[in-house]
């Protein structure tokens, strides 16, 4: 089951995404939307809103000691923002500059290689974060303009782009493979059918 | 590396109003305002000299805003800032982009320069969003070029009374399109105006091929859901915010209850105490030139 954290942003385009790939989503807006999800998904939106709203929702601790037990995490767009030093749920090491290339006339689409797929993909950037930093030990997915716009760093998924407004990219593929390996070790994991395996199931 | 050219500005376009989804919209009148509607968690600031219930109360001709308010908003908040110019007014529209706003409103809140053509959206490289009561405005915008659609409701007025009528109009007519034959479209397309091509894409999508927020008269978070409620990507507060007794709790409400629309025990908590809304007009006490939704076509 995939979450994706539903306060703000483009929701609907993640879920349709994973939809697609036969993913099962779930959206998560409150602390017990969090019981039993394998993976969460951090869309696109402002990040200052979110930030806000997942406050208000308390939300911020269930889903920290969820991403501690090694949950995967994707965050897009705002969802890096997030997931930087100085945001919510901080990765060690990440350094983001919000809305660092301009506002929106400076939005753009580029193509560009990824260490996931050997053929160019379409890489959407709106007003998007840059990566300054990465967390020690990062593997790069992705560069453009000399900047790391796609990572992989233990759980984590980050992509400064929009891999969900675009009908072919490797991303949506990759990050529920993590989904399901880690469902497939927390299953494995369950001795018989014990209820305490698989809280809120 | 290279940039895609102008087919995929569309996709960028249409795409930061996704973005804003699930969001509000705050009409802005000074820096000040600007940084408490972003602490509040607006999702772009929407700059103005007069906001709507003054632009009403002012009468004469209303404009585009001084780029010297929109500049100093822009300086205040990392947020996207947005920025009306009147309906076929494409000089203001290229003023707006040279100053690099991150959203257009091309808005019957303001005076129209234009009785019979709305600008050419299509030409420029921000994006447009555009107000429409029903399914023909809405697709003749979205022909012309906006990125973005908002119901019009009857901005200034603290009523959401036509808000809802033109959401529900819009909502209406999308179900009846998707109900017809493929060989019924063009029929429907000439009886409300709107070109086929759009309405064909849309009857394909099931929806519209953009966000579409409500605006005109939101006052209350319930206001908020309601509309929301009734297939509202997003919405638009314009005096409901700044007019109030206490503008950075409402604000925080309104944006708690779009948030939570479908959660009435939430909404119910962050309607509390928040002091007088703006003062309402009745809707049916206006004089058809104090109408603001009627202009444009």
């Amino acid at each position: 089951m995939v979450g994706i954290l539903a306060l703000q942003g483009d929701v609907a385009e993640h879920a349709a995404c994973m939809s697609r790939l036969g993913g099962a989503v779930r959206e998560v807006r409150t602390p017990r939307d969090c019981d039993g999800i394998d993976g969460l998904i951090l869309p696109g939106g402002e990040s200052t809103a979110m930030r806000r709203l997942i406050a208000s929702a308390g939300l911020r601790e269930p889903v920290r000691g969820l991403l501690a037990q090694g949950m995967p995490v994707w965050g897009t767009c705002a969802g890096v923002v997030l997931l930087a030093e100085d945001g919510v749920w901080p990765c060690p090491g990440l350094k983001v500059e919000r809305n660092a290339y301009g506002p929106q006339p400076f939005s753009s689409v580029v193509r560009a290689e990824t260490g996931l797929h050997e053929v160019e993909t379409e890489l959407v950037f709106i007003r998007a974060p840059r990566i300054l930093e990465a967390p020690a030990g990062a593997r790069v997915l992705c560069r453009a303009g000399g900047d790391i716009t796609a990572l992989r760093w233990e759980a984590v998924l980050l992509t400064t782009f929009h891999p969900e407004l675009v009908e072919q990219s490797p991303f949506p593929g990759h990050f529920l493979d993590m989904v399901r390996s880690r469902a497939g070790i927390r299953s494995s994991s369950c001795r018989g059918p014990s209820a305490a395996c698989r809280p809120g199931s | 590396m290279h940039e895609v050219k102008d087919k995929e500005r569309g996709l960028v376009n249409r795409g930061l109003a996704r973005m804003l989804k699930g969001g509000v919209i705050m009409d802005v009148t000074t820096p000040e305002q600007a940084r408490i509607a972003e602490e509040s968690g607006a999702v772009a600031v929407m700059a103005l000299e007069r906001i709507p219930a003054d632009i009403r109360q002012l009468g004469g001709v209303a404009r585009m805003s001084d780029p010297g308010v929109i500049r100093a908003i822009q300086q205040a908040v990392s947020i996207p800032v947005m920025a009306k110019v009147r309906i076929g007014h494409f000089v203001e529209a290229r003023v707006l982009e040279a100053l690099h706003v991150d959203y257009i409103d091309e808005s019957e809140v303001l005076t129209p320069a234009d009785e019979e053509h709305h600008i050419d959206k299509r030409q420029f490289r921000v994006p447009f969003v555009c107000g429409c009561r029903d399914l023909g405005e809405a697709a003749r915008r979205i022909a012309e070029g906006a990125s973005m659609i908002r119901t019009k409701g009857e901005a200034g007025t603290g009523n959401v009374v036509e808000a809802v009528r033109h959401m529900r109009v819009l909502m209406r007519q999308i179900r009846e399109l998707c109900s017809l034959r493929a060989d019924e479209a063009a029929a429907f397309a000439r009886q409300i105006g709107a070109p086929l091509d759009v309405l064909l894409e849309i009857r394909e999508l099931g929806a519209l091929p953009v966000v579409n927020f409500a605006a005109g008269g939101i006052a209350t978070p319930a206001d908020a859901a309601l509309m929301m409620q009734l297939g509202a990507d997003g919405v638009f507060v314009g005096s409901g915010i700044f007019k109030s007794a206490d503008p950075a709790r409402r604000a925080r409400a309104v944006v708690e209850a779009v948030a939570h629309c479908d959660d009435p025990a939430w909404v119910a908590r962050v309607s509390e105490d928040l002091g007088e809304a703006m003062p309402g007009l009745e809707v049916r006490t206006l004089q058809e030139a104090q109408r603001l939704a009627g202009r444009g076509w």
